[in-house]
């Protein structure tokens, strides 16, 4: 009885995994659709140009109804990456990770260790903000704001048709295309920073990093 | 039999405290909150689309699981093969796009999949002005991608090819903080 529940719940979530793989941005399929899976990243400058923005969205292509009950993956942290000499290493993080209906946010900090395994040095600055539902909880904490909840979706593109001209099975783009996106929602965590405590002036380079604890 | 029933009353109201207690997370919360243990990398993301584009299917993990200093050395000439063969506009030799860049020169760009930001004014992927100095929500990053993969020289090759025809957002976004728009 048990064995055939747990070969019935193997095969949907099989079926659920392709579906999810044909239709997300297909490019995590060991995480794809859970809050480790990261559909997008943005850095931009602040409405107070001395701060800089970072966004990363988790968990592509959800409904309004499946949005409702969305939320953040306890075992995930996401990680932004900062590095200020241009080595392609890390010189600082930013982490967050929800706990209890909050996200908490370590850093701008130096971490010990760099790369693919990571702790939360507990030590660092520590902010943290009630993870909002639709209407956007604002936290301002250590002169940062934050913010963690579900979104419009802010990516666009005719993804569908890119999929058709990949296949072989349409010769070009569509006029006017049809936005893929539209109507659907991800998982958001903002992050609002001062220049000043990311290297202050010149280029970065940054990225973001999903990570899960073993 | 009075004392018998004092102490069960005793114990029942006890073990009741101390379930009450077990129960309340609040009591303890700024200092009970685990944070502890070692998070392991599963997925990254520097700039938009690059791993969905570029890397072949049975590589992507590895892609999302290789810090960005090792993605050049390991990803670069994969990269080069995958643009050559999806896009016309880099099927000859000293083919280059827009930026000036041939197929080897744009694929080491692309390889080390980090988003270079100014922290020195405008932040846009591409604005007709400024090239790579951060990403804005409303950049319309896919088509600016489409040119450099498919438009050539001049941006005119494969124009069927080269802009997606969906320019913006279906939600406007925010002058402030979240900036980002309520959901659906």
């Amino acid at each position: 009885m048990k064995k055939t529940k747990i070969l019935a719940a193997t095969v949907f979530a099989a079926i659920i995994g392709l579906i999810t793989i044909a239709a997300d941005h297909i490019d995590a399929p060991a995480v794809s659709g859970t809050s480790a899976d990261i559909t997008d990243f943005y850095a931009f400058q602040g409405e107070d140009t001395n701060n800089l923005v970072f966004v990363a969205n988790v968990q592509g292509l959800l409904s309004p109804d499946a949005t409702t009950a969305a939320s953040f993956s306890e075992n995930v942290m996401v990680e932004f990456n900062i590095d200020t000499n241009d080595d392609k290493v890390e010189d600082l993080v930013i982490q967050a990770i929800p706990r209890d209906g909050k996200m908490y946010f370590f850093g701008p900090y130096a971490p010990t260790t760099t790369g693919l395994n990571s702790m939360i040095n507990e030590l660092a600055t520590k902010s943290e903000v009630a993870i909002s539902s639709s209407s956007a909880i604002v936290a301002n904490q250590n002169g940062m704001k934050f913010f963690a909840g579900p979104r419009d979706d802010p990516f666009f593109m005719d993804f569908a048709q890119y999929g058709e001209i990949i296949g072989g099975n349409a010769s070009g783009f569509n006029s006017p295309g049809s936005d893929t996106f539209a109507g659907t929602n991800v998982m958001s965590i903002v992050v609002e920073v001062p220049k000043s405590e990311i290297g202050g002036s010149g280029t970065i380079n940054t990225w973001v990093e999903a990570k899960s604890k073993q | 039999m009075k004392i018998f029933k004092i102490k069960y009353i005793a114990i029942a109201v006890a073990s009741l405290l101390m379930v009450s207690c077990n129960n309340d997370d609040n009591m303890m919360e700024e200092t009970s909150i685990d944070f502890s243990g070692t998070f392991v990398q599963e997925d990254q993301m520097g700039r938009p689309a690059v791993n969905t584009v570029f890397v072949s299917s049975d590589s992507k993990d590895a892609f999302n699981t290789t810090i960005p200093s090792q993605q050049g050395a390991m990803f670069q000439s994969m990269f080069q093969a995958n643009l050559t063969g999806l896009s016309p506009a880099y099927a000859n030799d000293g083919d280059a796009n827009a930026l000036g860049l041939d197929a080897a020169t744009f694929t080491g760009l692309l390889a080390t999949d980090v988003l270079n930001v100014s922290l020195d004014g405008t932040t846009t992927f591409y604005d007709g002005t400024n090239v790579l100095t951060g990403r804005a929500l409303a950049d319309d990053v896919i088509t600016v991608e489409l040119l450099l993969i498919f438009g050539g020289e001049d941006f005119s090759e494969n124009p069927s090819l080269s802009n997606d025809n969906v320019d913006a957002n279906d939600k406007e976004f925010s002058d402030s903080f979240p900036y980002l728009a309520s959901p659906w």
